[in-house]
């Protein structure tokens, strides 16, 4: 693991991992569709999962990749199936000028912490983690040394609060049930009231050449039926016509009075 | 190059997503600007603790991914739930609190 100071393969890795990740972060702030969000911060975290080893935390940047972009994003994009992905932003402004307003502090607010920062820095030696993850065995042998001892209360109000969130959440996204269920036979009887078609409609025809959706069945009169084709297809005319021809001479066929065609089909 | 560069990287992070709160309207990509902010917040925990030489960041790091975990799951459980009753994420939307 690398020390207090930073060698080339680390200012390599950090150059285009830090890259990488200001572009997600960028993409998640800029695109329209919030799925493309989603994808866009996946990417920012698992550029920083590479930053966390890069730091000697291997630990840390695991459990980023296995949680965030394992658990959490994969909530996040659940709740998108849920919500709608083509939830896009409105853009009428509730507050006139928010907007413009907002970017504008975002950008003082970065120019100023940057600078700050940068200035306070300047001037920082490095300490390095070697000598305290190989006091204990490794990193994850010291953060479990400090997670079991120093921070045994926070650890274990931890568990209390996921406990918590667990149940939260079931009871926020719980649905009363206001009228009893309906029976099989109750549905059952409700499907044959409407006096409609009761079962499902007829499949497609299965032909030699097509079996497609869009290929009538024939009834036994040698007509086709224009329940088996898709309603859509229906109402954009792209139904395959069935050649006439055919259907004749398969009657003649399966009447058993010609035989004489047979070499032409 | 200094490791202080991680806190910067952090800092332009966690400026980014404070503009994706306050600019979005879509309150999934806001709550995924918060998350991005605690990341942030995260990396400058890690780089601390790199540059101090102990674990003792490292160790904060884990507990704010620990509760950010809780937090995305109740969170999206309420948007789930006003989604129900409102048939939009929009933050803009809920109103009912201002009449």
């Amino acid at each position: 693991m690398t020390g207090g100071e930073v060698g080339t393969g680390e200012a390599i890795v950090f150059w285009v991992s830090g890259t990488l990740a200001v572009i997600g972060a960028l993409g998640m702030v800029l695109s329209r569709k919030a799925v493309h969000s989603a994808l866009f911060i996946a990417l920012t975290m698992i550029n920083l999962a590479i930053l966390y080893v890069a730091n000697s935390a291997p630990f840390l940047g695991m459990v980023q990749i296995i949680v965030y972009t394992g658990a959490v994003m994969m909530l996040f994009l659940f709740v998108l199936m849920v919500v709608g992905v083509d939830a896009s932003d409105s853009l009428i402004e509730t507050i006139k000028g928010q907007r413009v307003a907002a970017l504008l502090m975002g950008i003082g607010f970065s120019i100023l912490l940057i600078a700050g920062l940068g200035n306070g820095l300047l001037e920082t030696t490095s300490v390095g983690l070697d000598a305290a993850n190989s006091a204990n065995g490794g990193n994850v042998e010291g953060l479990a040394l400090l997670i079991f001892t120093d921070y045994l209360i926070a650890f274990e109000v931890t568990a209390a609060l996921l406990i918590t969130a667990a149940m939260g959440a079931m009871i926020l996204t719980h649905r009363e049930r206001w009228y009893p269920r309906k029976t099989q036979r109750q549905l059952s009887q409700e499907r044959f009231a409407v006096g409609e078609h009761p079962g499902q409609l007829p499949p497609p025809g299965v032909y030699a050449r097509h079996n497609a959706v869009d290929t009538p069945a024939l009834l036994p009169d040698g007509s086709t039926s224009d329940l088996s084709v898709p309603e859509p297809l229906r109402a954009r005319d792209d139904v395959r016509e069935v050649d006439q021809d055919d259907i004749e001479g398969i009657r003649r066929l399966s009447s058993g009075s010609s035989t004489t065609d047979k070499g032409e089909r | 190059m200094n490791p202080a560069n991680y806190i910067l990287l952090s800092a332009l992070l966690f400026s980014i997503g404070a503009i994706g709160v306050l600019v979005r309207r879509n309150a999934i990509i806001v709550f995924m600007s918060v998350e991005l902010m605690l990341n942030a917040a995260n990396l400058a925990f890690v780089a601390f603790a790199r540059m101090n030489g102990n674990l003792d960041g490292q160790v904060v790091a884990f507990f704010v991914m620990v509760v950010a975990a809780a937090e995305v799951v109740v969170g999206l459980a309420i948007i789930v739930t006003i989604f129900r009753t409102r048939r939009s994420a929009s933050i803009d939307e809920p109103n009912l609190l201002k009449y």
